[in-house]
């Protein structure tokens, strides 16, 4: 597949688009030639096996490594991204399995991490505690006592909820979540997966990535399948269904004709 | 979203009980009633703050005044004695407490401070270098900071435990101390006695009053600043709908405020020489209150502190949320030793002069074990300077009062000091302990 020129992006444009992507660590490769589209206003779960390489792609977008070969388009343009500032200031947030949290901080603290708002030299403190307020009555994320109570005394829902929020409130057009209903309840994962619709519903691109697939059936518009670093097919959840799924991951393949787009081989 | 979120959605997965006993009363209480709750919940599940080391703090006094001959504890000597030997150890462990929030540890304090202070105190002597004072501990301050810079770069680029670093660096600051004390005709004991404005100055650090109505008028000013700015916040985020304790609490910590200064200005301004008069507060007061001041301020309200709790907090969030956590780290090890400087700095003007007495080895200890008792965490990312000051009266305390039993014996320092150290560290596991699983267990 030959990389698309820029084009001026029209409804149903991918937000991002990755072309013939590949990775390798020293000898081992890791990703080969991955094509993958991510649509606004989308939930795009990316599913594969332990060492598929969904974790290595998802870095590979969001600036933690860098691609070997390759393109990447952000709204139709290709990008480079060098590093998780590059990819923060394309509007792409990552949120990972370990939500990256400081405990020891409040949740105004956490939210703007990094990212402190200064009034004369001094942190200002007001700003932020009311932005980080507004943000998450925004998503609402009402289950929080305070904005100011130290995220160590937060639930594994209420975690994961400051973590996206943290992402989105940087005007961020992508937000990447790496397992975000791991380790969770029944209902604070339903908590999550709403969130996670809130999102979509707000106009963002999410990708999921998530080995738990019933909460991929519950949440995902779209779904791509890695096995052992290739994407081996992509398209919309309605054409998949569970035993499907499976099939692709654990095979790379499906004994079944389908809709949905596979890669050349 | 209006402070407190509403209870509409409850999250059926937490604990209620938990959440409440970990919960900063201040975050939660709308009203001095809901905060007392909320502050003993908090006491029992091991998040206490301060009321703890000041309760042992009274408890100390209260024992020593009890058993010390004629009750000589209490006595406003005996008290501004007191202030001038935890002076060194408040400053030590506020220093100490930069490489703690790290989660780190700096052994070398002791010494590094000790060269500082030895450098400053050699440039004054009027027959050697005779500098002006100023220059003088400007030097002596700046060696400490480039020490710990150094300190800190080899712990965070080469990523060296700082354990082993800065028992490198203590080693090479005392031989680095031994040498500074030969310099100059002074037999390894230059000291502050002689008639030399530069001299009388860093004597004075400690042996220095203000008169006592400059220190009312002193006091009233700083407690009416603090108390105003307190005020004003507390009210104005009161009003927009952030988060703010109630304003009979705002009330009853200025209040508190207000009350310490009276005590320590009032016990200052007692005449406490046996003959002639003794009177007024000590300038080393002010000193150790600009220290905690400028690095209170410095922790909690600049993006240097933040970042410094963030890293002792999650050195991996810190890194990706884009902080550049070996710079910060460096510059936290470079502060701890400059701070140290002060601290000796107040140390030589307390005894006179440097020599090769001092415990560079013990001090550490001290400094450690004052940061700790005061609530400072071992394990990093919590602490306050405020914790220094406070761990350090009690440590001095126990001390002055052990001294004036008559168990000044250096055996019974050791197997004291090392006891209490023993004490603090215990109290932080078991404290951090008891708020990890509280967050399941209690209800």
């Amino acid at each position: 597949m030959t990389a698309a020129v820029a084009e001026p992006r029209a409804t149903g444009e991918p937000l991002l688009k990755v072309r013939g992507l590949d990775k390798h660590f020293g000898p081992v490769q890791a990703l080969y030639h991955v094509d993958l589209d991510l649509l606004p206003g989308k939930v795009t779960a990316l599913c594969g096996d332990n060492g598929a390489g969904k974790s290595v792609l998802t870095k590979c977008i969001s600036g933690v490594y860098q691609r070997d070969q390759g393109e990447i388009f952000w709204e139709g343009h290709p990008v480079h991204v060098r590093n998780t500032r590059d990819a923060a200031h394309l509007g792409i947030e990552t949120v990972y399995q370990d939500l990256a949290l400081c405990d020891n901080l409040d949740i105004v603290q956490n939210m703007f991490l990094g990212r402190e708002r200064l009034k004369n030299g001094m942190l200002d403190e007001d700003n932020m505690e009311r932005a980080a307020g507004e943000t998450l009555a925004s998503l609402r994320v009402t289950t929080v006592r305070s904005v100011r109570q130290p995220v160590a005394s937060l639930s594994g829902g209420q975690r994961q909820s400051v973590a996206v929020a943290k992402a989105v409130m940087w005007n961020s057009k992508l937000v990447i979540m790496d397992e975000p209903t791991a380790a969770l309840g029944v209902v604070q994962t339903k908590q999550v997966l709403d969130l996670i619709k809130r999102l979509r519903d707000r106009g963002l691109a999410v990708m999921v990535i998530s080995h738990n697939l019933t909460d991929v059936f519950e949440v995902a518009d779209r779904i791509a399948v890695l096995y052992l670093g290739r994407l081996v097919v992509q398209g919309d959840a309605s054409e998949f269904d569970l035993q499907k799924v499976v099939e692709y991951m654990t095979t790379g393949g499906s004994s079944r004709t389908n809709g949905a787009r596979t890669a050349e081989s | 979203m209006e402070g407190a979120a509403p209870e509409e959605a409850p999250d059926l997965t937490a604990a209620p009980g938990a959440a409440e006993a970990e919960l900063p009363p201040g975050v939660v209480a709308q009203s001095l009633g809901q905060y007392v709750r909320a502050y003993t919940a908090r006491i029992r599940s091991g998040e206490s703050g301060v009321l703890p080391v000041i309760l042992a703090m009274f408890a100390i006094m209260l024992v020593f005044t009890i058993i010390s001959p004629n009750h000589v504890f209490l006595s406003a000597g005996n008290l501004v004695n007191l202030f001038q030997q935890a002076a060194v150890f408040m400053v030590l462990a506020m220093a100490e407490g930069f490489a703690l929030i790290l989660g780190e540890i700096d052994l070398s304090v002791g010494f590094v401070g000790a060269c500082g202070a030895a450098i400053a105190v050699q440039l004054i002597q009027p027959i050697t270098t005779n500098w002006h004072w100023v220059p003088a501990i400007l030097a002596g301050l700046l060696f400490c900071a480039v020490f710990g810079l150094i300190q800190g770069t080899l712990i965070t680029r080469l990523r060296l435990p700082s354990f082993i670093v800065t028992l490198a660096g203590f080693l090479i600051a005392n031989g680095i101390f031994l040498k500074i004390l030969l310099l100059g005709p002074f037999s390894g004991y230059p000291n502050l006695a002689g008639q030399s404005d530069n001299l009388h100055v860093i004597y004075n650090l400690m042996w220095g009053t203000i008169d006592p109505t400059t220190s009312w008028i002193g006091a009233g000013v700083v407690v009416i600043g603090l108390g105003l700015v307190t005020w004003l916040s507390d009210s104005r985020r009161r009003r927009s709908g952030l988060v703010a304790p109630p304003a009979s609490l705002s009330l009853i910590k200025i209040g508190l405020i207000a009350v310490v200064a009276i005590v320590v200005v009032g016990i200052s301004n007692t005449n406490r020489a046996n003959l002639g008069t003794l009177e007024g507060v000590p300038w080393m007061i002010p000193i150790v209150l600009a220290v905690l001041g400028v690095w209170t301020v410095v922790l909690s309200r600049t993006k240097f502190g933040r970042y410094m709790y963030a890293i002792g907090g999650n050195p991996e969030a810190a890194r990706r949320a884009g902080i550049n956590v070996a710079l910060i780290r460096t510059v936290g090890f470079g502060l701890c030793s400059f701070t140290a400087g002060v601290a000796i700095m107040l140390y030589a003007s307390l005894l006179g002069g440097m020599s090769n007495n001092l415990q560079g080895g013990q001090y550490v200890l001290y400094a450690v074990a004052a940061a700790v008792i005061g609530g400072t965490s071992l394990f990093g990312g919590r602490g306050k300077p405020l914790h220094g000051v406070l761990g350090g009266l009690v440590i001095a305390a126990i001390y002055n009062g052990l001294y004036l039993q008559g168990i000044s014996s250096v055996e019974w320092q050791y197997i004291v000091t090392g006891l209490v150290l023993l004490a603090a560290i215990v109290i932080d596991a078991v404290s951090r302990r008891g708020a990890a699983s509280g967050s399941v267990t209690r209800t």
